[in-house]
């Protein structure tokens, strides 16, 4: 079956605004852009000033970090093909949506990811190779999330949404001045605990930032499916501000995320941030789009690559030059043999380690079959000692 | 020492908890002014205070996940679940979640949420109250489960329950809610994960727990006049099982009869009944017997007597299992 006669997803931004925008044209929200895609700087009167502070040197942190975790997920992508990891979720395309995001958050803020979230694991100067442990089916974890303040990766859809609006209930309480952010996708926006965890929000007017990233594709499902609205208007149901941002454009999105954490951090509750944006390649590596989409609107959205956007700016605007792209590249190979070296290197667990944390305090049944485990696998070794078996 | 009801118990527990650790908290649905619908946690808000006494929206997957946040934060949130039938929409929270973040963390997180359930029937109500679904969270890894028969129990316990590091679900006897015994305050008696002996017996043993506890020691008393020995243990805590104990009684008697309100089919009973089967098969000298719900949607009140396990049914099977 060709793709063409499959349902499609809009290629066109305004077009599908319009075609989303329910029977009231004036409920249709204005998408915030600080970055044209042609490269060119935008005056906002509202969000402009929670960009000012983004001098030359912020830029180009901000493209490098792009182009590091571009670079981190084509490494490894090519890790799955090869063998070396069980699956593999792609972020290309949402670079801007997760480093412009992760980069507004202050030490103290806490991020409830999904699965896809490995901008943000960077921004917060997590091991980008501890995130591969899950997928190279060694850990359901990875990573002590205390320590930079990144959760594990959540699997079952929106389930950390209501984590991160307790963890928020929990702030308020401590009088901490920390935010909760809660990353979903237009997908997940479907599970009903994204509509508790926002019920709850709104109830406790509890510091929390919902920061939904609409890639167009919940796998093979148009984002239309999951909603007749665009999602950022649904925040208005709660009575808490909604904002749709181009996900593409880093500095919209750094600047619409400082300006909902203030919100949050300042007591006046949850934000919903929608980052429209585009999955460009697949769910997973399990995946195939060329089945449900179009190559056209895949096209379509490469012109408005988040780097590409960035790139244009900083070589107009004199703000990077030729060595300074440069460098990046060799950074980021730099940073993908270490990734890769990392991988290789690392081991699976022992199966006894799986007996270890099943509970915290001392469990008899736990403690019964970890002996008869440990004697049954012992029995092997006596046989291998005795040159059985061969 | 002092008399009251496994409610009051519940309460005065709760109490006790919330005065010994400021990061104890309870959550749930009208647990406020109202007390609960079964008044459990009654006077407890106007004492702590709002932030600690929780009225919840209302929505049980809510009350757990953003429970499971808090504990992240290191408070111990007691959730209340109005009815045992109304715990599913928080079921994926509990199982998905609560249940499996210690080990996917590799031991750095820690959940020690409390779930309170109501559970059980007799107390001639509508549908989806008087459910009996503890084997369904049984057989989850992660997760604790308890449930109190007697008043003493019932204060200890709940205590005990948000002392644990572990998520722990209690299932409170709903139908017992107004039973009335003495509480010793100050002799917590045993630990809330291990099975007692309530009764002493030397031909048949019966495990039952939570509101079927009374029936089983009924049931003894009646054996008795039989000219039958029948020892009967409180099972305490249905995850873990503390099989020590009722194999100890099984060499002693070999017969052995387990009891819930469940449905027999994929039960607790059935689990007890493999597991003594491989432990004490030699002093079994008859096949374990369970007395228990039928394969079917708990029936309407008119009818519950004769779903519920009584007096007569766990004689019945006493009966075959001596005569075998």
């Amino acid at each position: 079956m060709g793709a063409e006669h499959l349902p499609t997803s809009e290629f066109d931004i305004e077009e599908l605004e319009q075609s989303m925008t329910s029977s009231d044209p004036a409920d249709a929200p204005e998408m915030v852009q600080l970055l044209a895609s042609d490269g060119t700087l935008r005056e906002d009167v509202q969000y402009g000033p929670y960009a000012a502070h983004l001098d030359g040197e912020a830029l180009r942190g901000l493209y490098r970090d792009m182009f590091l975790v571009r670079r981190f997920d084509q490494e490894a992508v090519a890790l799955q093909r090869q063998g070396q990891l069980v699956m593999w979720p792609p972020l290309l395309g949402q670079e801007a949506a997760q480093i412009g995001s992760g980069t507004a958050l202050q030490a103290n803020d806490y991020v409830f990811p999904t699965y896809r979230e490995h901008g943000v694991a960077l921004t917060r100067g997590l091991e980008l190779s501890a995130l591969l442990k899950l997928f190279r089916g060694i850990s359901s974890g990875g990573w002590d999330p205390r320590e930079k303040n990144f959760h594990l990766y959540t699997l079952v859809l929106a389930a950390q949404t209501l984590h991160a609006v307790g963890y928020a209930m929990g702030l308020q309480r401590d009088g901490e001045d920390g935010v909760s952010v809660a990353y979903f996708g237009d997908g997940a926006s479907s599970e009903g605990d994204v509509h508790e965890s926002m019920v709850f929000a709104a109830s406790n007017q509890s510091p929390v930032v919902f920061f939904c990233q609409n890639n167009h594709w919940a796998i093979s499902v148009p984002t239309e499916v999951q909603s007749r609205i665009p999602l950022s208007n649904r925040a208005s149901g709660y009575g808490f501000p909604g904002i749709r941002v181009d996900g593409n454009d880093v500095v919209a999105v750094h600047a619409v995320t400082r300006w909902a954490l203030e919100h949050a951090r300042s007591g006046r509750g949850p934000v919903l941030i929608e980052a429209f944006t585009y999955r460009m390649s697949a769910h997973t590596t399990a995946d195939d789009p060329t089945k449900y989409r179009l190559s056209a609107e895949e096209d379509a959205w490469r012109d408005k690559d988040p780097l590409k956007r960035l790139e244009r700016y900083l070589r107009s605007s004199n703000t990077a030059e030729d060595s300074f792209f440069e460098e990046v590249a060799v950074q980021g190979d730099e940073l993908a043999a270490k990734v890769r070296a990392e991988v290789l290197a690392m081991t699976g667990p022992e199966m006894v380690q799986s007996f270890n944390n099943v509970y915290a305090d001392p469990h008899p049944l736990v403690a019964e079959e970890l002996a008869w485990h440990r004697e049954y696998e012992a029995g092997f070794a006596d046989a291998d000692a005795a040159g059985e078996g061969n | 020492m002092a008399n009251m009801t496994i409610a009051k118990a519940i309460t005065a527990g709760l109490r006790e908890t919330m005065k010994n650790n400021p990061k104890t908290m309870l959550m749930g649905e009208d647990i406020g002014a109202l007390g609960g619908v079964y008044r459990v946690t009654e006077g407890l808000q106007a004492e702590f205070g709002k932030t600690r006494v929780v009225d919840t929206p209302l929505a049980e997957s809510g009350i757990i996940g953003t429970a499971i946040g808090l504990a992240f934060r290191g408070y111990r949130p007691v959730c209340e679940i109005q009815f045992d039938g109304f715990v599913f929409p928080g079921f994926n929270q509990i199982t998905t979640q609560l249940a499996k973040i210690h080990a996917r963390s590799s031991g750095d997180l820690s959940a020690p949420v409390v779930i309170r359930i109501p559970y059980g029937g007799g107390i001639g109500s509508i549908e989806h109250h008087s459910e009996s679904p503890e084997a369904l969270f049984a057989h989850t890894a992660g997760l604790r489960i308890i449930t109190p028969s007697n008043p003493h129990d019932a204060y200890w316990m709940i205590q005990q329950a948000v002392e644990s590091n572990d998520p722990v679900i209690v299932f409170e006897p709903k139908r017992r809610y107004w039973l009335k015994g003495e509480v010793d305050t100050d002799n917590p008696g045993q630990d809330a994960f291990s099975a007692k002996a309530v009764r002493e017996g030397a031909d048949a043993t019966i495990v039952a727990y939570g509101p079927l506890v009374p029936v089983a020691l009924a049931a003894a008393q009646a054996a008795e006049e039989d000219g039958n020995s029948v020892e009967v243990i409180d099972l305490r805590s249905i995850s873990p099982i503390d099989f020590d104990t009722i194999t100890t009684s099984v060499h002693k008697t070999g017969h052995l009869i387990v009891t819930h309100e469940a449905p027999t089919f994929g039960g607790i009973g059935g689990e007890i009944a493999a597991r003594i089967s491989e432990r004490a098969f030699l002093s079994l000298e008859a096949p374990v017997l369970r007395v228990g719900g039928f394969h079917m949607p708990y029936p309407v009140a008119k009818v519950e007597e004769h779903y519920l396990p009584d007096i007569d049914r766990l004689l019945e099977a006493l009966d075959r299992s001596l005569a075998y």
